[in-house]
This record gives C-alpha cells, sequence and structure tokens, in this order.
C-alpha cells in the first residue's frame, strides 16, 4: 500500500511539473541527448529548450504559449519508436522534431506518417526525403549534397585524380558510397579508397597506400568523432603534400583543437554560416539568424556552437513559421504550412519547400572553409 | 621499403596501446581469475581526469598523477562496494559485476564531465621522428617505453616480491593462501588499485594519439582483452607480445591487403592461435584434478 501511495505521489508529481503552462501548442521531440550520438542530441536537446523559453517570453505563437515534451532516446531506434507513438498518443502533440541519427529517424517515420502528424528530422541521411514522405521534413543538409559541394571545389582548382580515406561507422560509409554516386558527374576519379574503423588509433598505413597511389592530387575524409583529426595528424606526420577535404560532420572548433592548428592548416571543409558569423559580409542574409543563435546558445551553455545544435534550431524555426501561418494547430494545416515554406533564412541555410522537395536547401547552403592559422576563413 | 617500414611503425604504435590496457587486466585476473571489463573504463578515467585538470590548470604531469590516484581510488571503490558484497559467487558473476560497473562509470563520468572528444599536448610535442623514410611521433615512443616499463615493473613484482607472490597465491587457492597468513581481502583490494593504476597510466600515454571521451573504454577494453587472450591471460609478457603482436597485425592487413579487412583479419588469426593453443601464447596450462 506504502508503495503504491509513493508511486502514485511520484507520477502526480511528474504529471504536474510536465504540464506547469496550460499550454495549447505541444510540440514533441525525440532526440539522444545520451549514448553515442550524445554529441548530436545534446546541443540539439539544449537548443530546442532555449528556444521554446525563449518564444514563450516573446508572447509565444499568436499569442499561445508552446509546450515542449522532450525525450531522450539515446539515438536506439526502438526508443524512438517508442517515444514517437508515446507523443503521438499519450501526450497528443501537434508536431514532432526529432530524430537525431538516421535511424532513429526511419524509426519515428512510420508512427508519425501514419498519425499523420508533422515531422522535422535532425538527421543527414538522404533516404528520409527521397522518395518524399507527405509529413516528413529535414533539416540538415544530406551527405550527397556535401560531396558536390567538395567535388566543386576540388574541379575549380583542377583537380582530378583523388583518394578517399572513410570511417567505417554508419556516417562515414553513407557519404562514402554517395560520394562514389556523384563523383562521375564533376570528371573525378577515385584512385585510392581505405576505410578506417571509428575508434582506430593510427590511419598512417592506410595514408601510406594513398600517397603512394598513382597521379593522385587530393585527399577526401568522409567521418566524424576523432576518426578525422587523427587522419589530419597523421596526415601531417607523413607530410603529404596534397589538399586535404574533410567532410560537414567535422565542421566544428573543437576538431581544430583535436587535429591541432598546425596538422590542420590548409584543410577545407563545407560547413555552415554558424561557424563563420563574423566572416561573413553584413549584406549575407544568414548573418543575423547565425549571429543571433550562437550569441543564445554559447550565453546559455558556456560551449561553442555546433552545426548539429543549428539543425534544432532551424527545425523548431520553420516549425513556428508553419503553425503561425497555418494559424491553427490542426496537425495537416501546419504539414501544408511546412510544405509551403519559402525563403525562411536558418543557420543551416535558407529553406524553401515544395511538394517535391522537403529539405528546401540548395549547395549554396554549404560554404567552403579553408583552416588558416588556426581559424575558419571563407573560400570565395 | 618506407612503406613496409611504415606500416610496423604504426603496428608498433598501436600495439603498444593495446599492450599497456592489455596489462592492465593481468593483475585483477592473477588474483581472482575475474576478468575485469571495468578495464577500459580506468584507460578512460585516466585520460579525461587529466584532460579536466590540465585545462582547470595544473600542470600535466600533475595532472597525470592525479588521474591516476582517482583511478586507483575508483578501483578500490569498485572491490569494495560491487566485489567483495558478491564474494563467493562463482567468477561469472564476478565478471559480469565488472560489466555493470563499467556502464555506470560511462554514465558518471558523461555526467560529471561531458559527451565532447578531448585531447591534451602531447609529452615531446608533434614533430615526427624520422625512421629508415618512414615517420613515428614522439608519443608513440612514450606509450612503447610505458608499455615496456611497466611490463618489467609487474615481471619484476610478480617473481620478485612476496606481495607478488601473494597475489599468485591467493589466485591459485584463496583457503590456503588465507591460512599461510595471507590477508587476500587486502590482496584483492590492492589488485584493484594497481590494475586502475595501470588503466589510467595507459589513458595518460595514449590520449593525445587516441583522443578520449566518456566511450572509448568499449573499445580499447575489446582490442587488450583481445591482446591479452592471445598472449595468455594473466602473463605480462603475453600482454605486451599479443598487444604487439595484434597491432603489426591489424596495420600488415590495412596495409598490404586491404584496410576494409584489417580488424576481420586480426580476429580471425586470434582464433586460429587459440584454436591450436587454448591457453594463448605465453599461458599456463592448466590441469584439474577431477
Amino acid at each position: 500500500m506504502k508503495l503504491f501511495t509513493t508511486t502514485a505521489l511520484a507520477a502526480l508529481t511528474a504529471l504536474g511539473l510536465t504540464s506547469t503552462a496550460f499550454a495549447d501548442i505541444k510540440i514533441g521531440a525525440s532526440v539522444s541527448e545520451t549514448g553515442p550520438a550524445a554529441f548530436l542530441g545534446d546541443p540539439q536537446a539544449k537548443t530546442l529548450k532555449m528556444m521554446v523559453e525563449d518564444i514563450n517570453a516573446k508572447g509565444g505563437i499568436n499569442g499561445e504559449q508552446i509546450e515542449l515534451v522532450l525525450y531522450d532516446d539515446g539515438g536506439d531506434p526502438n526508443k524512438a519508436r517508442t517515444f514517437a507513438t508515446r507523443l503521438v498518443e499519450d501526450d497528443e502533440v501537434i508536431a514532432i522534431i526529432g530524430g537525431s541519427t538516421t535511424g532513429a529517424t526511419m524509426a519515428i517515420i512510420p508512427v508519425i506518417e501514419d498519425a499523420e502528424i508533422p515531422f522535422i528530422s535532425l538527421a543527414g541521411a538522404i533516404d528520409i526525403i527521397d522518395p518524399v514522405k507527405t509529413f516528413t521534413f529535414k533539416t540538415p543538409h544530406t551527405d550527397r549534397m556535401a560531396c558536390m559541394k567538395i567535388f566543386e571545389d576540388m574541379k575549380a582548382r583542377g583537380i582530378t585524380k583523388i583518394g578517399m580515406i572513410s570511417g567505417t561507422d554508419g556516417f562515414g560509409a553513407s557519404m562514402q558510397s554517395q560520394c562514389k554516386s556523384v563523383v562521375g558527374d564533376y570528371d573525378i576519379e577515385i584512385v585510392a579508397d581505405e576505410t578506417y574503423g571509428p575508434q582506430d588509433a593510427d590511419m598512417t598505413p592506410q595514408l601510406t597506400n594513398i600517397k603512394g597511389a598513382d597521379g593522385i592530387q587530393a585527399v577526401l575524409n568522409p567521418g566524424f568523432g576523432q576518426g578525422p583529426s587523427i587522419v589530419t595528424r597523421n596526415y601531417a606526420q607523413l607530410a603529404i603534400d596534397m589538399p586535404l577535404y574533410q567532410s560537414h560532420g567535422v565542421a566544428s572548433d573543437g576538431f581544430i583543437e583535436l587535429a591541432g592548428p598546425a596538422a590542420a592548416e590548409g584543410v577545407r571543409l563545407p560547413g555552415t554560416a554558424l561557424l563563420v558569423t563574423e566572416l561573413l559580409p553584413d549584406s549575407d542574409p544568414q548573418k543575423a539568424v547565425a549571429t543571433s543563435y550562437k550569441t543564445m546558445f554559447e550565453d546559455k551553455t558556456g560551449t561553442p556552437v555546433g552545426t548539429f545544435g543549428g539543425y534544432s534550431h532551424d527545425a523548431m524555426l520553420l516549425m513556428v513559421d508553419a503553425i503561425s501561418r497555418a494559424g491553427s494547430s490542426d496537425s495537416v494545416a501546419i504539414r501544408d504550412a511546412l510544405e509551403a515554406t519559402s525563403g525562411l533564412v536558418g543557420t543551416t541555410g535558407t529553406y524553401t519547400m515544395s511538394p517535391t522537395d522537403h529539405l528546401g536547401l540548395d549547395l549554396s547552403a554549404f560554404r567552403m572553409l579553408e583552416i588558416q592559422d588556426g581559424g575558419w576563413t571563407l573560400v570565395q | 621499403m618506407p612503406e613496409l617500414m611504415q606500416f610496423i611503425l604504426s603496428g608498433l604504435t598501436v600495439g603498444a596501446v593495446y599492450a599497456l590496457v592489455a596489462l592492465g587486466f593481468t593483475i585483477i585476473y592473477n588474483a581472482s581469475d575475474v576478468v575485469n571489463f571495468a578495464q577500459g573504463e580506468f584507460v578512460m578515467l585516466g585520460g579525461m581526469i587529466t584532460v579536466f585538470a590540465y585545462e582547470a590548470g595544473l600542470p600535466l604531469p600533475l595532472a597525470a598523477v592525479i588521474a591516476i590516484l582517482v583511478t586507483s581510488a575508483v578501483g578500490v571503490a569498485l572491490n569494495k562496494l560491487a566485489i567483495e558484497p558478491a564474494r563467493g559467487a562463482p567468477v561469472v558473476s564476478l565478471i559480469i559485476i565488472t560489466i555493470g560497473a563499467s556502464i555506470f562509470i560511462r554514465g558518471v563520468t558523461q555526467l560529471v564531465f561531458d559527451k565532447q572528444l578531448h585531447r591534451f599536448p602531447s609529452f615531446s610535442g608533434d614533430d615526427p621522428i624520422h625512421v629508415f623514410g618512414a615517420t613515428i611521433l614522439p608519443q608513440s615512443l612514450w606509450v612503447m617505453a610505458g608499455a615496456v616499463a611497466v611490463f618489467v615493473a609487474l615481471w619484476l613484482f610478480f617473481t620478485r616480491t612476496l606481495t607478488g607472490k601473494a597475489i599468485l597465491a591467493t589466485s591459485n587457492n584463496r583457503l590456503a593462501a588465507q591460512l599461510v597468513g595471507i590477508n587476500t581481502n587486502w590482496v584483492m583490494t590492492l589488485s584493484f588499485a594497481m590494475s586502475a593504476g595501470i588503466g589510467a597510466l595507459a589513458g595518460v600515454l595514449v590520449t593525445p594519439i587516441t583522443l578520449v571521451s566518456y566511450d572509448v573504454g568499449i573499445a580499447l577494453a575489446l582490442k587488450g582483452f583481445a591482446a591479452a587472450m592471445l598472449g595468455g591471460m594473466g602473463n605480462p609478457k603475453g600482454a605486451l607480445v599479443g598487444g604487439v603482436l595484434l597491432g603489426l597485425l591489424e596495420a600488415m592487413t590495412a596495409g598490404y591487403i586491404s584496410s576494409q579487412y584489417k580488424d576481420a583479419a586480426a580476429f580471425i588469426v586470434i582464433l586460429a592461435v587459440l584454436f591450436a593453443m587454448p591457453q594463448g601464447l605465453f599461458g599456463k596450462k592448466s590441469t584439474d584434478r577431477v
């Protein structure tokens, strides 16, 4: 009996805490705050919380307060599916943001498509929006776009033969295959194709083989986590005298620090406006939004802003914009408004959705960056 | 030939990392037959605590010493709070307790510290040393020297000191050890403290090469465990040779066959060796009286 009472009390307290405001607009989120993808989900969760606080302080959407129901799926697709079901059935949210990883996102999609709830994913893979699913949208650019941006830059530099060294983790493997599928369009040939495990400590054997490949002019390293930092250090150790390209997966100040400014000198990668807010000309449409998010995030958390948190910033921005344009909390109306998004400036890029494009970004969303003297510079 | 030399140097670097982790397994195993799956977490703690102490402004050597002492204390706590209360439980149960402890330590670390990757500067700079047309980083030499030093110290400890022999005696027969006046509880505590300390030292040495975050322990423990099994569990010589062999195997496969099959090739060789020599290369044959 006593156990029952305490449990009931605890449940009541929990209920009381989650529904402090009598909110009319309930937005659900499931991100990987902990677990192997915590570096994605942690800043995303913080961003969502601070944005909701900020929007509510400014009077909410059309005068109504937002209530955020946030779950931590730990990057586990099973949990993501459970939380999506709970958000739809128990919490009765009108829209969902989340799925920090592609796996979690793919698990959420069937649930929200059945329930007809608009959903914005924070994961990279192109499969999320290709083919287009009625209620599914996403904010991060795809890895295929990153490949295209990199190959465009290589072509402009007259590079025709490259080597690839990719991580065998999900991100690295997916980008490796996407890059291989578009590389032909740029008259570039991959003459060496090596891989490494995500936790490997030394990549000099692979790089030695790449260095020895015939006619090679540049190296591309799709991957994230510690791998790219170690590749960059080994690259400098072997004194390989060719341009090194990294992916958007490591577009953060942390990468320069981990790889060491000396080793990272000259490394190019496609990144978002968020990383280089100070370098953007005042005429740049993204300057204002990126700067304000950067300031807010860094003031509140004391940690440097990153691309991944930016994805959830843009997702919330898109959602709030769509809800205010829909003028109701009807899920289908919000979905239609999301699809009609036009010229919405976010930190990742400028979104213009259409019935055939539920991402709404083009290559201009990526900035080609080069590391010089331990900092970022824009490649024109 | 510079290619071969580079593959060898890479193999030695990685192998020394594995060997250092594998050496940490030996003491607890020798004292209790328990394979401590929280060993990787000790390595991780060594790296993480050093990083945060260093970033708080302490000089690197002091930060490293603090990390080793704190991790040893964690090892003692693990023994006192989790292993000792389960005394008398079968070895398998104790091993499962260490798996639970590793998950717990990982969870606490991500709360106390953070979930980001970290690194502190190499001890002697990052200018590569050239050897026969190949290169090696000075930090790799530190790791190799560390592995050899720990090996020599352990070998002397187990063969030349009374305490070391007490540990071996406890493993051999706990009751008999008690009867000849060995405080077996103290031996267990000591072995956890030493294992944790060696793990932390490994973490301090390898972090400039491998980087550290709260979740690097699993992969390190897996490779270190594989190295220890290959060389023969409980034998410091086996840990050293097993680690270096594993590293060289991976580097050669990546260099000459395909980097795709690097891990697979290493594990196939381990399976083959264990099939022919179930005790590992240097493990002692055990016979049970029935």
